[in-house]
């Protein structure tokens, strides 16, 4: 690796393998911090943040206070447990280092290029005899399209199969400089009217609509997996079903539909502290999931649950 | 909610039980709900024999030859009704025998047998008042077991009631070896002509002529002895079928006496005698001896192929007739228990299970594909009769379709963790190291638990489990064992003064050499000690080339011969070490005195955090970790190279070896074994086989399976690893596939072995809480399955503690 690539950092807050639910074959899933969106039900917290932060499990805690000694800001009080006063907290990482129990764990590596293909190529033989290979997920990696970029030409080079899991929120040419790159797209689509998606998401959909016809157009349809994430009460209405059919059916020689059903994940908030806005804690029901993949089976897509 | 799911998966795993026919699901019915219960018979007759005189002024093998003639004379010949395939150890469904004249159950021991909680062996009053008149009376100071303890010396005794090791030979007898191809080519009488050709040519000059004329005559009794008690069959099912009045059974039962006058003594023709005569020459082997780990068919598959191709081509069989053959044979090997062992012996391998592995899949002896029609019907059979045995073993080679892959992980899902996988190829790369010939390299198999041998020409014998992690608690101690303050093992030093990480490695290495000298004396003696008093002439037999060398199968008769070293807590001990190293002298965060304070007082207290330290931020074996995987690598290196240092046996010219796996020794191992560096506290289970220590593998199956690799199993006889799967992970063909691309790959890479526990936590747990609502929940401990009910509490603890991966 030359220093350029070395230099070039991405703060990456997990990379899991047999991963078998991202793409083809047996994977490695890497997952970049930081996502510009902010929906409700999302299931991976810890990756919204562009930054490292602090997560704290309870049941590992042994109640030792090492915590609160060893914190440079004294952003750690400690009454019985640990309490982090999150403004002050600079996220360097002594008191995780010396959490004995790993109860506080900080979330967010940074890797170079080379340290992230170390990572990767470990499990090429996997990739091989399955017919796997890399996803990138989230956060969202198009928010660290440099670093992304970087690593999908290394991958590339050494013919790595690419998977990129994306909202889609993106500027189109972040999208289009890194879409030579990646061999297959994992795509969110979740709700159709503008005025909702703002309001469970924090942005505005107009990008991500724009973004998918750009590939489509790219000649890269058959390339794109839409993933619907199944939200009960938001976005399994009939009306946003009947949205998602009418704007699908404009994008031909997709590869296939996939229905993501929704799982209550509030104990990852309460480990960051956060609020889960989220008050349905069901998942959708067999039956319903049922009725939506029929919808989709009659534009004829491929749908899998 | 989580009831729910628990219910569910409950349900999944008993409506995957399903038997082709009305018959065989009374008869697995009966076979699993009978009780096990400890039949005098055998006992009985065999101090009746000795008692007789007959015996007297005969040689050893002779005399052992006329004790099984004079058995198979006068044992019970219990027909199960309805069954198809005759022929059973002991009087009934479930009950078993004993050998008093290897060990003698006294009469405590038949009382705990009795009354204990898990697994027990009921035994009558008849049976109790037997025993103590005659039984234990007249084998007092004769039985094996006592031979061998009293020629043992003091420092192995001494070692071995420490926990550092078991002994495998003290309640049984060996007989480690798999059925070949002869067992289905050729009938008693062929082996008959054998033996007298084998009698005309020996030679007066040679002066081995006298043991060879009395092994050979001794042979040619045991053969008559296997004739009379089929003969014995023959009649009785005659007699049967004219008390039936049920005219299809009437028939059958015609049918199955006409069989048995021709089996054994002829070789089969037909798929039906093929079973029967294996069954005859199992149910002799073990009635003659008690070889618990065990006796089997071998590749099953590839010996009833051209049987089934035959009759299927001629139109004389169906597939549904075959497949019920199959599963008939399949409860007469579950109608056998294990035959109960006592203390120690007990201990290391709590089960009813006897081991009977059957193979299926891998190569055939030219080195082509061997997977046919017989291996799919096999894997039907074991998917729907879900029996405690026979095991199995999935042989997986490169050349082996992926269908029989997925076939086979299909098996896997609703979860009793069988079949457990291999790799054959690796298999035959292990058998060509050791120096046997390709074709007896393809014919190989593993058996047991996970052992590879060379079937029908090896006899490859366990000699007994190795506590690793319970010397490396000797060295820390400068030799002393701390649980009993007795100095057993060398002065290495105080390990405060250690100044390198390398100088610990020397201590635990030398002591590791100097129980390893012990241990491997005591082998050599225990098998010379069989090779005067325990010939097994019947067994003889059917092993190649114990006739040709006119030579007894514990005389070294067989082609190969190989005494093994069981070596476990592979993961505690290269995380003990991994922790030594990493925090005291690459770190030095921590000092060695303050280590061993902690694991004096078990990690209590404030060693609390010390042990917290250990577990989260010590780099682990399992975790696809150089720094941890080398030292994992470097100890299986140097363990093996240490074993295979010493000479071939005297007797068998053995030659010794080493496999990884525990059965459940490191249950027994880890209560002897106080609190380890690794972080796990005294009594715990040690590891089990090659996998990591339990939970602490946090990265996945991906990751075991590279650290796994990273060791060099080519050079053992097989390693043992077990992973737990959450249901979910097999869910779908998809999943299936790629977790059969992910087990090829792990071969690819040089695994032996892995074998699947697909159970949640929750359904363990609740298991646990109602354990009379899941009697019939059945697990993946080692090498074989169990009720998890039935397993003894540290156990069911430790099984519940493997990391259960889950989807990511």
């Amino acid at each position: 690796m030359d220093d350029a690539k070395n230099s070039c950092l991405g703060l990456i807050f997990d990379v899991q393998r047999y991963s078998i639910h991202d793409g083809p074959g047996i994977r490695t899933t890497v997952f970049f911090k930081g996502c510009p969106l902010r929906c409700w039900w999302c299931h991976n917290p810890e990756g919204i943040d562009s930054g490292k932060e602090l997560m704290y499990f309870e049941y590992k805690c042994m109640h030792c206070g090492t915590c609160t000694h060893v914190c440079p800001m004294g952003a750690i009080e400690f009454d019985g447990i640990p309490i982090i006063r999150r403004s002050m907290c600079i996220a360097c990482g002594s008191c995780s280092a010396a959490c004995p129990s790993d109860a506080l764990k900080l979330i967010g590596r940074e890797y170079t290029v080379g340290e992230l293909m170390k990572e990767i190529e470990r499990d090429v033989l996997y990739f091989d005899n399955s017919g796997g290979g890399v996803t990138f997920s989230g956060g969202e990696p198009l928010y660290q399209h440099e670093f992304l970029l970087e690593v999908l030409k290394e991958c590339k080079k050494i013919d790595i199969h690419r998977t990129l899991d994306t909202s889609g929120f993106a500027p189109q040419e972040v999208l289009a400089s890194v879409a030579d790159y990646v061999d297959l797209f994992l795509y969110d689509l979740k709700l159709i009217d503008e005025k909702e998606h703002i309001k469970y998401t924090g942005v505005s959909n107009a990008q991500i609509k724009e973004n998918l016809h750009f590939l489509v157009n790219y000649g890269r349809a058959k390339d794109i997996i839409l993933r619907f994430p199944v939200i009960p009460g938001i976005n399994d209405t009939p009306d946003n079903v009947d949205d998602m059919v009418e704007f699908i059916s404009t994008l031909k020689g997709l590869r296939e539909i996939d229905l993501l059903p929704y799982h209550d994940v509030s104990e990852k908030y309460n480990r960051l502290d956060r609020d889960y806005k989220m008050t349905v804690h069901k998942s959708p029901s067999r039956e319903r999931l049922m009725e939506i993949k029929r919808k989709f089976e009659d534009i004829d897509l491929y749908v899998k649950l | 909610m989580s009831e729910v799911r628990v219910e569910r998966e409950m349900a999944k795993r008993r409506a995957a039980i399903r038997p082709i026919s009305k018959r065989i699901a009374k008869l697995r019915e009966e076979s699993v709900s009978a009780p096990v219960k400890i039949s005098s018979e055998r006992a009985r007759l065999v101090t009746e024999f000795y008692k007789s005189g007959q015996a007297d002024g005969k040689s050893e093998p002779v005399r052992r030859a006329l004790a099984f003639k004079y058995l198979m004379e006068r044992v019970s010949l219990p027909v199960e009704d309805g069954q198809l395939i005759v022929g059973l150890r002991g009087t009934g469904p479930q009950e078993v025998p004993t050998y008093p004249e290897i060990c003698t159950h006294d009469l405590e021991d038949l009382e705990v047998l009795d009354t204990r909680e898990n697994m027990p062996y009921r035994v009558d009053e008849d049976t109790k008042k037997i025993y103590e008149e005659e039984i234990i009376p007249f084998w007092k100071g004769k039985t094996t077991r006592e031979i061998i303890f009293s020629n043992l010396p003091k420092e192995w005794i001494e070692a071995y009631e420490a926990g550092i090791w078991t002994e495998f030979m003290e309640q049984r007898a060996p007989g480690h070896s798999a059925g070949g191809e002869k067992i289905f080519t050729s009938g008693v009488l062929d082996v008959k002509e054998d033996i007298k050709r084998q009698m005309n040519a020996l030679n007066p000059a040679d002066p081995a002529y006298y043991d060879k004329m009395e092994e050979l005559k001794a042979m040619d009794i045991a053969a008559d002895a296997i004739l009379i008690y089929a003969k014995r069959y023959a009649e009785k099912l005659q007699e049967l079928a004219k008390l039936e009045r049920d005219a299809k059974r009437k028939a059958e039962l015609e049918k199955m006496a006409q069989i048995c006058d021709h089996v054994p003594a002829h070789a089969p023709k037909t798929f039906w005698e093929a079973l029967q005569h294996y069954w005859f020459v199992h149910v002799g082997i073990v009635y003659e001896t008690n070889p618990w780990d065990s006796f089997n068919p071998g590749r099953l598959d590839q010996h009833l192929y051209p049987f089934y191709e035959r009759e299927v081509a001629d139109g004389t069989l169906t597939r549904e007739q075959a497949k019920e053959l199959l599963e008939a044979f399949w409860l007469k090997i579950n109608n056998q228990p294990a035959v109960p062992k006592v203390r120690v012996t007990a201990e290391e391998s709590f089960t009813y299970n006897d081991f009977t592995k059957i193979n299926i899949g891998g190569l055939k002896e030219d080195g082509s594909d061997g997977v046919n029609e017989v291996s799919y019907l096999l894997l039907e059979v074991l998917d729907e009769m879900r029996t405690l045995q026979p095991n199995t073993a999935v042989q997986v080679s490169v050349k082996n379709p992926e269908r029989f892959v997925t076939k086979a992980l299909k098996v896997v899902g609703p979860g009793f963790g069988e079949p457990p996988f291999f790799n054959f190829d690796g298999v035959i790369v292990k058998m060509l190291r050791q120096g046997k010939s390709l074709e007896d390299a393809r014919t190989a198999g593993v058996s047991g638990c996970v052992e590879t041998g060379a079937f029908g020409k090896e006899s490859y014998i366990l000699t007994g489990y190795f506590n690793l992690p319970k010397i490396l608690e000797i060295t820390l101690n400068d030799g002393v064992d701390p649980r009993t303050g007795k100095k057993l093992g060398l002065s290495t030093g105080d390990p405060q003064k250690f100044k390198t990480f390398d100088e610990l490695w020397d201590a635990f290495m030398k002591q590791v050499k100097y129980f390893m000298d012990i241990k491997m004396k005591g082998n050599d003696i225990i098998e010379s000690i069989f090779a005067k008093h325990f010939p097994v002439p019947f067994m003889s037999l059917w092993l190649c080339d114990c006739v040709e060398k006119a030579k007894d199968y514990n005389c070294g008769g067989t082609r190969y011969n190989t005494q093994y070293l069981q070596v476990v807590g592979l993961g505690t001990i290269s995380y003990s070490l991994t922790s030594i190293k990493y925090h005291i002298f690459d770190k030095r965060a921590v000092q060695m005195d303050e280590l061993l304070d902690a694991l004096k007082s078990d990690f209590a207290g404030k060693n609390e955090i010390l042990r917290q330290t250990i577990l989260n931020k010590t780099p682990k074996y399992g975790e696809d970790d150089d720094y941890a995987d080398k030292i994992a690598k470097d100890l299986v290196d140097q363990v093996v190279s240490m074993i295979e240092s010493y000479p071939p046996s005297p007797i068998r010219r053995a030659s010794k070896r080493a496999y990884f796996l525990p059965t459940t020794a490191h249950v027994y191992f880890g209560k002897v074994t106080g609190a380890t560096p690794d972080g796990r506290k005294a009594g715990f289970p040690v590891s089990e086989g090659i996998s990591p220590v339990q939970g602490s593998d946090r990265k996945g199956i991906a990751a075991v399976f590279r650290s796994v690799s990273k060791c060099d199993w080519d050079k053992t006889g097989g390693a043992l690893l077990n992973q737990r799967l959450s249901p979910d992970l097999l869910e779908g063909e998809e999943n299936v596939r790629k977790l059969a691309q992910l087990i090829r790959t792990f071969f690819m890479m040089g695994g032996h072995h892995v074998q699947f526990n697909v159970v949640s936590t929750e359904l363990l747990k609740e298991a646990q809480r109602r354990p009379k609502d899941f009697q019939d929940l059945m697990v993946r401990v080692a090498g074989y399955s169990d009720y998890f009910v039935n397993l003894p509490k540290g156990l069911q603890e430790e099984i519940i503690a493997r990391t259960e991966y889950e989807q990511v």
